[in-house]
């Protein structure tokens, strides 16, 4: 019995430690009128230099844009428990904020369960292009392979050794565009380069994005990319080694100014912006959006302490441009 | 494809293993110490993470690396001790409360994290350096003196933990309380005082274990750095049949594999990844199983002991 009575006391001290520590940030208080009120649930911290960031930062532009008493927010980040995830959003929904983001494509069959049971408010998930046919769900995806094109022949212009490497995380979704498209790009300036691909098999295993950049540099890699937030492990070992990087999702300049080229990152005020006055207007959902070049949600940023030759950048810009006009087809992923 | 296993790629791979498995060790023989005495603490996770953070920090405000690591294994010490008192004083039910201590670490490092530098960001930690001498011999040099210092610390823990666990009456004192706790207390072993001291030892390691990733391999730190890596040196405890030497083999050949699938992704030899990422899980629960018969594991093991008074 008195062994029971620990067994208790312990219970209830890790249920306090756990709810302690979930990362949640204090919700503002409910009310119909007033701000127009967003929740978002990301799987990693918003500051990974990668997919959570992307979003956390649209939100912060966008409050900027509409101002603080337009626009309020609340992020609860690290959600890589799919479960905890769906209590977030449902308690975020019965709160009454106008727009749930679930901000990971692993939140879909949770959101596809939720979003009915509450038919007043807006739900947007991604990176997915299916809406379920529900009418209060949007969906918005990343045509990353874009970015991943530029990069790609930007990298084959700086490339030396004959070789560039790519450290992957899981062979899914908007990391999957990216490395493909990239070694399109890689390939379409220089088919006699070899692109040697990795995939770690998590998106946020740093030790192993380490180790498998220390592979590809072994390899004779010179120039080398990543997704996901266990590249800053990639990073760094291409910083020691002076390699260069291409970034994608979040500008990654501010880990490795000697070594980052460019980043493509992902602005997501374009969706957030055409959601918000839909929301506003009194439409909930149904529609998928997707970042591209072409609408300017896909963007490259040029790392301003990394001496690009000009020459090469115009290799960059070209193939913005075909992109957008259509000439050059990557064929990967949708267009 | 032909350069697969030239001496050149053997080299890299195991000089790869090396690195990869440090955390581990340190990990795994803190573990091994713990458990050998009976107590099973499954916080190895979060005590790493505060590690890790507590090593970052320091040498991100000040560079000061052995400052990192000193600091990393106080703060390893207390959660340790902290885990003692829950788990020896208190009687408590060890695998809660090891998981009770892991998500305590998970948040706690992650909270630090976000008031205290709030962003991703790289520090100069430990660098390569080369053992004089050791490190021209052909073959060895590049693989095993070509190194940081804290890949060398947990290379050379494991012949001390070997030694103290086998040769010493400390050793045998631990083994007893791990064995049969009753009858080491009435040999006048104090039981609680042997958990106490293996289980703080345990988490003082652990949280080395995560300097090793934040200040010497990594050189970064991010939320949840660790990724699991405490619950595989848990793992291998078990692999190693609760033997320093065996530990040691085991996070060799689980991080040789872990090299292997990634020199094999990348040189192009078509596996799907998925199945290369699986291969050194799918080795090390084989082993584990085969092990299983192999060895007992010490018999008070995650069992609390009470005194009959």
């Amino acid at each position: 019995m008195k062994k029971f009575g620990k067994l208790v006391v312990l219970l209830v001290l890790v249920a306090i430690l756990s709810t302690a520590c979930g990362g949640a940030e204090p919700a503002a208080p409910a009310e119909s009128t007033g701000p127009f009120k967003v929740a978002v649930v990301t799987p990693s911290a918003i500051n990974d230099l990668a997919f959570s960031q992307s979003m956390y930062d649209a939100l912060v532009a966008i409050q900027n844009e509409m101002g603080k008493e337009n626009f309020e927010f609340v992020v609860s980040d690290s959600m890589f428990v799919v479960d905890d995830a769906a209590s977030a959003i449902r308690d975020y929904a019965t709160q009454g904020y106008n727009l749930i983001v679930a901000h990971g494509s692993q939140y879909g069959a949770a959101l596809q369960e939720i979003a009915p049971d509450f038919p007043e408010t807006s739900f947007a998930w991604g990176t997915a292009g299916d809406t379920f046919g529900l009418p209060n769900v949007f969906a918005y995806e990343a045509f990353s392979q874009e970015g991943g094109y530029v990069s790609g022949v930007l990298a084959a212009a700086l490339n030396k050794s004959g070789v560039i490497g790519v450290v992957g995380p899981v062979e899914v979704g908007d990391a999957k565009l990216y490395v493909d498209g990239f070694v399109a790009g890689v390939k379409a300036a220089n088919p006699d380069i070899t692109v040697n691909v990795n995939y770690t098999g998590s998106f946020s295993d740093v030790a192993l994005a380490s180790e498998a950049a220390q592979t590809h540099i072994g390899a004779g890699a010179d120039v080398m990319t990543g997704s996901a937030q266990m590249v800053v492990g990639a990073v760094g070992v291409a910083k020691e080694k002076g390699v260069l990087w291409f970034g994608t999702q979040a500008d990654q300049s501010s880990l490795a100014p000697e070594i980052v080229v460019a980043c493509q990152i992902y602005d997501w005020t374009v969706v957030l912006r055409d959601i918000i006055s839909l929301v506003k207007e009194g439409t909930l959902g149904g529609k998928a959006y997707a970042l591209s070049l072409e609408n300017e949600g896909l963007k490259m940023v040029y790392n301003p302490g990394f001496d690009l030759p000009a020459d090469v950048k115009a290799l960059g810009d070209t193939a913005v441009k075909g992109i957008v006009d259509g000439t050059i087809t990557i064929g990967v992923g949708g267009e | 494809m032909e350069d697969l296993f030239t001496g050149s790629v053997l080299i890299g791979l195991l000089a790869s293993a090396i690195r990869l498995a440090t955390p581990y060790l340190y990990a795994a023989i803190g573990e091994t110490f713990g458990q050998r005495s009976g107590v099973l603490n499954l916080g190895v996770d979060g005590i790493m993470l505060m590690g890790a953070f507590s090593g970052f920090y320091v040498v991100f405000k000040t560079g000061d690396l052995v400052g990192g690591v000193l600091l990393a294994a106080l703060v390893g010490l207390i959660m340790g001790l902290a885990m003692a008192f829950i788990s020896v004083t208190l009687n408590a039910e060890q695998g809660i409360s090891g998981i009770g201590v892991y998500l305590f670490g998970l948040g706690m490092s992650d909270l630090l994290f976000q008031k205290l530098i709030n962003n991703v960001q790289t520090v100069s930690g430990f660098p390569v350096a080369p053992i004089p001498v050791l490190s021209k011999i052909p073959v060895l040099g590049p693989i095993l003196f070509t190194q940081n210092a804290l890949v060398y610390g947990a290379y050379i823990l494991v012949p001390i933990a070997w030694f103290v666990l086998n040769k010493t009456t400390l050793g045998l004192k631990i083994k007893a309380v791990g064995e049969n706790p009753e009858a080491a207390d009435t040999l006048g072993v104090s039981v609680s005082k042997i958990r106490y001291f293996t289980v703080t030892l345990g988490g003082m390691l652990s949280g080395i274990a995560g300097a090793s990733l934040s200040i010497a391999l990594l050189n970064v730190f991010q939320f949840n750095l660790t990724n699991g890596l405490g619950f595989i040196a848990i793992a291998l405890v078990y692999f190693g049949g609760w033997r320093p030497t065996w530990v040691l083999l085991g996070s060799l050949i689980f991080s040789f594999v872990n090299a292997l699938q990634i020199w094999v992704q990348v040189v192009g030899i078509p596996i799907p990844s998925d199945i290369a990422v699986m291969t050194p899980y799918i080795l090390t629960i084989v082993v584990l199983v085969l092990s299983a018969q192999r060895v007992r594991p010490p018999s008070a093991l995650s069992k609390a002991y009470e005194r009959l008074e």
